[in-house]
């Protein structure tokens, strides 16, 4: 038997053992949530370079019965996701003990890892939505945790907006099935191709349904104009929930269902007039973003601010490497321009799920020993607290694209992709956009880490190893993506890579 | 077309009652009018003129099963409906935790974050 | 007096009986009419729910203690979890590995009356406890509102 189930069943089961031991054993959640967390990332790591699988939930073949499918997307979201819930797990053994209900808080994060692994390895429209849900309702149980005044209105924000994004998801897959008559994402890709590659149009109703998609799914993912729950959610939630939330639930749920919904079920053929048009609007969306979210950063004082609004910026990011590729393949360009631009943007979600969770992390690690997150009460962490202010200082340098750490390299391949793709305007704004990336985390810099002892910092001290620990493995992990791509980075990305570019692949793994 | 045609106008209504109304009860009220919307839009997708339940019985042939309508959209509301559950408890009690905190409903009141 | 009138607390203790042999049964026959798991435990929930708007929350813990309610919450999702698990035996997750049976009898259709069972146990305490939960929190709010209006 594959290990694909295990991915949803193990953390599940961690979710609902947790508050049933709680009762009896106060430690429940903690042992209990490390311990699989542990697991699924180990799993995540070996499944590297395993052959695409499919697993038939119940044994009944597709298109009839549910597929779990892992291919080389699938790894590269799974890594993403374990390796970050299980740090975001480490960190939280020492800084959640300031609040109470702990069982809840674990099994919560648990529910939310079961939401994304099942996300990820779904190849069902109807059990992607299921689970997307599951993860979003313990995101906004999360979000809103400590039940202060701002979480709660942070939280309630998300829920209706994310429940909307879940309504037009919904409204979407039910199109899908009314035009296909399937919701298995291979067969629906299939019926796709076969009645409108020849015809030439899309059927209106199916691109009713890929609006919808892209409007839930850029709800998700926190993509301008769809951003406005972000800022408020992503602050005020834990620290190691911000670093979830930004790190890898926009990626898995927005980002992720954007590459499997419009790359596999729909797909961008040139035969078919309206994939241009998504294309185009995907770059729409990502520009927009880039340009908003990183404009409005640089003026925040709000440091976990600051850090929301630059993950609305480097998600565009992403999508643009995505669109820019998607636009490509379009219109009919040469595929090994297509793969470069989508090799960029898969680039950039890892290295930013690894930077942006190490940021959070280290917002949370700054709050705990300071007490504040205004970084204008800040100043001259570096004598302070060494060991958070370099790993913070990597992970600045990282996602503002300074050479040779790992954010330079996807920012590089993805510019490159746009310039040789003639999206010379669209360059334009990104390289600009890049610079002021590096503004906001100078402004960052000289706040925080540089500068004399000043305000909050003066009685700070390291936080313990159990929190810096998982920073400096995070930190290890942006130096390494950026000067040992050669070694490993291509057994992760390419696989990647060449599913979102090979939909008749997939197509094909899932039916046989 | 005209059923079709209905459930967009009632997904509309609960659109416009989420975003104009400020007493965040109506908000509430306003989502779950979309989320029925869409589920009743489900049950229309497997709609067939003059079907019957798709319950096989005793005695039943297979000339039956060609009257049955879709039973899978029915599988997915009832999914739906109990994740729109999930969703309506956790947001009742945000709003009530958020009238402890604040001793009003009304939204324009209570807002101090900006997007 | 707590809870409602005397002609309510009486009704209701004759009916919630009813109510939950009600619900079982649509649990027990979900694989051959229509019900099933969800729809049983919500019957099930319901008559909880009756004693508690009846009689107030005590009453109504001391039938289903709150930590009771805990448990077979947890332990209905474990139990399904299982139930999947066994289907591995055969190769698959969720695999029909129990036997089959006899078509029409209770006794058949495999581990979906297993599931509905362990459905209906997750749905029925997980109800009872969101509705005491909100419970709660009115009355919380209800007495900080009048302390609000005394201050």
């Amino acid at each position: 038997m594959s290990p694909v189930p295990l991915f949803v069943a193990i953390p599940l089961g961690a979710a609902f053992l947790i508050p049933m031991l709680g009762i009896w054993w106060k430690k429940s959640g903690e042992v209990l949530a490390a311990l699989s967390t542990v697991i699924l990332a180990v799993m995540a790591i070996l499944s590297i370079g395993s052959t695409a699988v499919t697993h038939h939930m119940g044994g009944w073949a597709p298109p009839v019965g549910i597929a779990l499918v892992s291919d080389g997307l699938t790894v590269l979201l799974l890594i993403a996701v374990n390796v970050v819930a299980f740090l975001c797990i480490l960190f939280s053994l020492k800084y959640m003990t300031a609040y109470s209900g702990l069982p809840k808080y674990y099994s919560l994060f648990m529910l939310m890892v079961a939401g994304m692994n099942g996300v990820v390895v779904s190849g069902d429209l109807f059990n992607l939505y299921v689970f997307l849900e599951i993860a979003s309702i313990a995101s906004y149980a999360l979000v809103a945790f400590g039940t202060e005044a701002d979480e709660l209105e942070a939280g309630f924000k998300y829920l209706v907006l994310g429940s909307v994004a879940s309504v037009m998801i919904l409204f979407a897959i039910g199109t899908v099935y009314a035009v296909t008559g399937t919701l298995n994402m291979a067969d629906a890709a299939r019926e796709i191709s076969l009645r409108f590659s020849g015809a030439g149009a899309m059927n209106p109703a199916l691109l009713l349904a890929a609006a919808m998609f892209l409007m839930g799914f850029s709800l998700k993912a926190a993509l301008v104009p769809f951003h406005a729950w972000l800022p408020d959610a992503h602050p005020s939630a834990p620290a190691p929930i911000s670093a979830m939330l930004s790190g890898v639930v926009i990626k898995s749920l927005g980002v992720y269902a954007i590459c499997r919904v419009f790359f596999h079920v729909f797909g961008f053929d040139p035969n078919v007039t309206s994939s241009v048009i998504l294309a185009n609007s995907m770059i729409w969306l990502a520009v927009l973003s880039i340009i908003i979210g990183g404009l409005v950063a640089v003026g925040q004082w709000d440091y976990k601010r600051l850090l929301a609004y630059s993950s609305i910026g480097q998600v565009g990011y992403v999508i643009l490497g995505l669109g820019v590729g998607a636009r490509v393949l379009a219109t009919g360009g040469p595929r090994s321009l297509a793969a470069l631009a989508i090799l960029g943007g898969l680039f950039h979600l890892l290295n930013h799920a690894a930077f942006k969770s190490l940021l959070f992390l280290s917002s949370g690690a700054i709050q705990h020993a300071t007490g504040t997150r205004d970084m204008k009460q800040m100043g001259g962490l570096r004598d302070k607290m060494p060991i958070t202010s370099a790993t913070t200082n990597l992970a600045a340098l990282s996602i503002s694209g300074v050479p040779p750490f790992s954010g330079f390299w996807s920012k590089l391949i993805i510019l490159i992709a746009v310039v040789k793709a003639e999206h010379y305007v669209v360059a334009g704004i990104a390289i600009v956009m890049a610079f002021v990336t590096l503004v906001y985390y100078v402004k960052v810099q000289r706040e925080i880490i540089f500068g004399s002892v000043r305000g909050a910092v003066e009685k700070a001290k390291e936080v313990p190893a159990a929190m810096y620990v998982p920073l400096i493995i995070l930190a290890i992990v942006c130096v390494g993506f950026g000067l040992l791509y050669p070694v490993f980075g291509y057994r992760i990305l390419e696989p990647a890579r060449d599913a979102l570019l090979n939909g008749a692949e997939y197509v094909k793994l899932v039916l046989g | 077309m005209t059923v079709y045609f209905l459930c967009a106008v009632l997904l509309t209504m609960g659109l416009y009652c989420l975003v104009a109304k400020k007493n965040i009860v109506k908000k509430v009220i306003g989502l779950v009018i979309m989320d029925y919307a869409v589920n009743l839009y489900l049950i229309i997708v497997g709609y067939k003129k003059g079907g019957v339940a798709p319950v096989i019985e005793r005695g039943m042939n297979s000339s039956m099963l060609e009257r049955f309508v879709d039973p899978l959209p029915q599988a997915l509301v009832l999914t739906s409906i109990v994740i729109g559950l999930g969703v309506l408890a956790l947001m009742v009690a945000m709003c009530i935790r958020i009238y402890e905190r604040h001793g009003t409903f009304d939204m324009s009141q209570i807002s101090k974050l900006r997007g | 007096m707590k809870g409602l009138s005397l002609i309510v607390k009486t009704i209701s203790d004759f009916v919630v009986a009813f109510i939950i042999i009600f619900g079982a049964y649509i649990v027990l026959y979900g694989h051959l009419t229509p019900g099933g798991g969800f729809a049983g435990g919500v019957i099930i929930a319901s008559a909880f729910i009756l004693l508690m708007l009846a009689h107030g929350r005590e009453v109504a813990f001391s039938k289903l203690g709150e930590r009771a309610a805990h448990i077979l919450d947890s332990a209905g999702a474990l139990a399904f979890l299982l139930i999947g698990w066994a289907g591995v035996v055969g190769g698959y997750f969720f695999m029909n590995v129990f036997g089959r049976g006899e078509q029409f009898r209770l006794l058949s259709s495999g581990m979906i009356l297993p599931a509905n069972i362990a459905i209906a146990f997750k749905v029925a305490s997980s109800l009872f406890l969101v509705f005491s939960a909100l419970a709660i929190f009115r009355r919380r709010s209800f007495r900080s509102m009048i302390e609000g209006e005394l201050r």
